[in-house]
């Protein structure tokens, strides 16, 4: 992939098809030729967290130690909560609002409950190190959502969240909040009290009315995210297997980019097979005086093995060649245990990056 | 093991990308085939299942349908489960009245956690013996094909965090009464999906740690999935070894070792959760083929 000039890399892809290795390695790759470069993870395997040093506690990318490089590279793992909570902080216009907002109960009983809250946080994390005049490319590991469109939605939910006519309707003189204040008396109300009990929508209210301090602040922060995810600097590489599921999402997310005119950046097909030089039968009969029968059957059968899904991967790259329109996607052969050390990210950048 | 059909409902989850859609699938395929009325549900905007099941769904599968015999079929809407739930709840009038709202429509939107928990409401409901939906008719079996793991827990969860947040009144009670029958363990099983490698294994053990703390429930099995075949001796992996170089040698040696690595983060995974795990071989086709998947499974659910 030529990667030239871009600030911003999302690695994206459905769950399990190496996303999180795929922009570590991304990340090295860049810092390798000058860049200082940082990379957000989402939740590395322990032994790929070990080799960048995300086991230290901390919400903020930290310099990985022990690979000589031209540039530099830093690492972090989200923590969608503290993400969630900082970006609070950072907004609130005042003490008081901070405190209210932190301090509720359906805040900090129901924001861990939003499916949603990692791909929120995870673009809000973002900007803020965009802004950030350290790192030159920023690297996003994208949750491992089952939907493409959680993340994409992300900005719209943030506004969506607090939609000012949401916030109107509740907030205004004679909106929700003040009816629940003043025990309203109107029809709908009524029904809505009935439904919910009257603790939760005073909770609710309480709520909706500490944070309509943040609204401008919130209003703001989704167009800057938004403006960042269309900018010409930022771009998109698809992750996917050769697998049937992984392929189907990669080409929807690939539909929903074009949609949304977002730029497409690569495609990484990693865990491909390789056709076997040799065909089972002819191994089979060449390996049958040194091996003997039953050993040669078995060898034979192995092959058959990969043959099999060597057709099939080959398929579903032509299948991705065609519909995506990419020439020459990069192909990472099946591994034969996880990558999970720098000595093994810095082997498979080459493959990524040219 | 306790009989795992022998529940009401069955939620699967697991790590992403390790088949957790196709072994719900084969669950309910071994159930219908036992003559159990039984329901695959999944969430969030997906027709999955439906696709495991070479079944199309082209209208998004948000109604009931029966993909094969006893084998029914729905993708869980949020939207549409509300306007159940306030049907159900509500007079007619009156339910009309608060789904036209626009208040309330913008008030749902915004309450965090709220989609998640009418979710699970209509998981809930789908596993009632009596109905609530006007003329439906009870499954023996409901099997979710959840989300994957983080989002999985964070979806179970939400009734306690709700019956937490409400206190009191019907939202409340309602939550609570989800909750009660999701960690009732004689009702609800809970299954995690994984595959015999290290990040799949790591995962399956930080889901049950999370199961216990935020649902206070158990892992009632667990199901590896994708294991390669075992096709070699120790005896005669040193003989390939000490053969010449030779293409098909070395790809049954790099078969043998990755098979002899599953081997052992099988056993990490049985050790570490205390289940002997439910097995599914890798199967070297174009597609999986869940007619056998099921077979296989079959064979090791009493």
């Amino acid at each position: 992939m030529n990667l030239a000039g871009k600030r911003v890399i999302i690695v994206a892809g459905s769950g399990g098809v190496g996303k999180t290795t795929t922009a570590a390695a991304l990340a090295l790759g860049l810092a390798a030729r000058g860049q200082r470069v940082a990379v957000v993870t989402i939740d590395p395997a322990r032994r790929l967290a070990t080799a960048l040093g995300l086991e230290e506690l901390g919400n903020e990318p930290r310099r990985v130690e022990g690979i000589e490089l031209d540039g530099e590279l830093h690492a972090m793992q989200l923590d969608a909560k503290r993400t969630f909570d900082e970006l609070i902080e950072r907004l609130a216009p005042d003490e008081r609002t901070r405190r209210d907002v932190l301090q509720n109960r359906i805040y900090r009983e129901l924001s861990g409950a939003m499916t949603g809250s990692q791909e929120f946080t995870a673009v809000a994390k973002l900007y803020e190190l965009y802004r950030d005049e350290r790192y030159d490319v920023l690297v996003l590991d994208t949750p491992p959502s089952r939907n493409a469109l959680d993340f994409l939605d992300a900005p719209d939910r943030l506004t969506g969240f607090l939609d000012g006519r949401a916030v109107q309707a509740i907030l205004a003189p004679t909106g929700l909040a003040a009816r629940v204040m003043g025990h309203g008396t109107g029809v709908a109300f009524s029904v809505l009290r009935r439904i919910t009990g009257i603790d939760l929508l005073e909770d609710l209210a309480v709520f909706f009315r500490s944070l309509s301090g943040l609204l401008d602040g919130f209003r703001r922060r989704a167009a800057g995210v938004k403006a960042l995810l269309g900018d010409p600097g930022t771009t998109f590489v698809l992750v996917t297997s050769p697998e049937r599921e992984p392929v189907e999402e990669a080409l929807f997310f690939h539909g929903r980019l074009q949609a949304a005119g977002m730029p497409f950046g690569g495609l990484v097909i990693n865990r491909v097979h390789r056709a076997p030089a040799q065909d089972a039968a002819a191994a089979r009969r060449e390996l049958a005086g040194a091996l003997g029968e039953r050993l040669a059957a078995k060898v034979a059968d192995a092959l058959r093995d990969v043959e099999v899904l060597a057709r099939r991967d080959a398929e579903a790259i032509e299948r991705l060649r065609r519909e995506l329109g990419v020439e020459d996607p990069v192909l990472v052969p099946l591994l034969e245990d996880d990558v999970h050390d720098l000595r093994g990210l810095a082997l498979l950048q080459p493959h990524l990056l040219r | 093991m306790e009989s795992l059909l022998s529940h009401r409902l069955i939620v699967v989850t697991g790590k992403g990308g390790v088949g957790k859609t196709t072994v719900a699938a084969a669950i309910g395929l071994v159930a219908s085939r036992r003559g159990r009325r039984t329901m695959v549900a999944e969430v969030a905007r997906r027709t999955d299942v439906a696709g495991a099941l070479d079944a199309a769904r082209p209208e998004g599968g948000e109604q009931e349908a029966e993909l094969a015999p006893g084998l029914f079929h729905v993708s869980v809407d949020p939207e549409l489960a509300l306007e159940e739930y306030l049907r159900d709840q509500l007079p007619s009038p009156a339910a009309a009245l608060l789904t036209r709202s626009r208040v309330f429509g913008l008030l749902a939107a915004a309450t965090p956690g709220l989609r998640e928990l009418l979710t699970v409401g209509k998981l809930w409901e789908l596993a009632q013996l009596d109905r609530r939906t006007p003329g439906a008719e009870p499954y023996d079996l409901v099997i979710v094909d959840a989300p994957a793991t983080g989002h999985g827990v964070a979806v179970l969860s939400a009734p306690r965090a709700f019956a937490g947040a409400a206190h009191s009144g019907p939202v409340a009670r309602q939550a609570r009464a989800i909750h009660a029958t999701l960690s009732d363990p004689a009702l609800t099983a809970l299954v995690a999906v994984a595959r015999a490698e290290e990040l799949a294994v790591t995962e399956t053990l930080a889901l049950q740690a999370a199961l216990r703390e935020r649902l206070d429930a158990e892992l009632d099995a667990v199901v590896v999935n994708a294991l390669e075949p075992d096709r070699f001796t120790p005896a005669e992996a040193h003989r390939l070894a000490g053969q010449p170089a030779q293409g098909a040698v070395q790809q049954a040696l790099a078969a043998h070792r990755r098979a002899t690595r599953q081997r052992a983060q099988l056993g990490r995974l049985t050790r570490a959760t205390g289940h002997r795990a439910l097995r599914l071989h890798a199967q070297a086709l174009p597609a999986p083929d869940l007619e056998a998947l099921a077979d296989e499974l079959g064979e090791q659910l009493p």
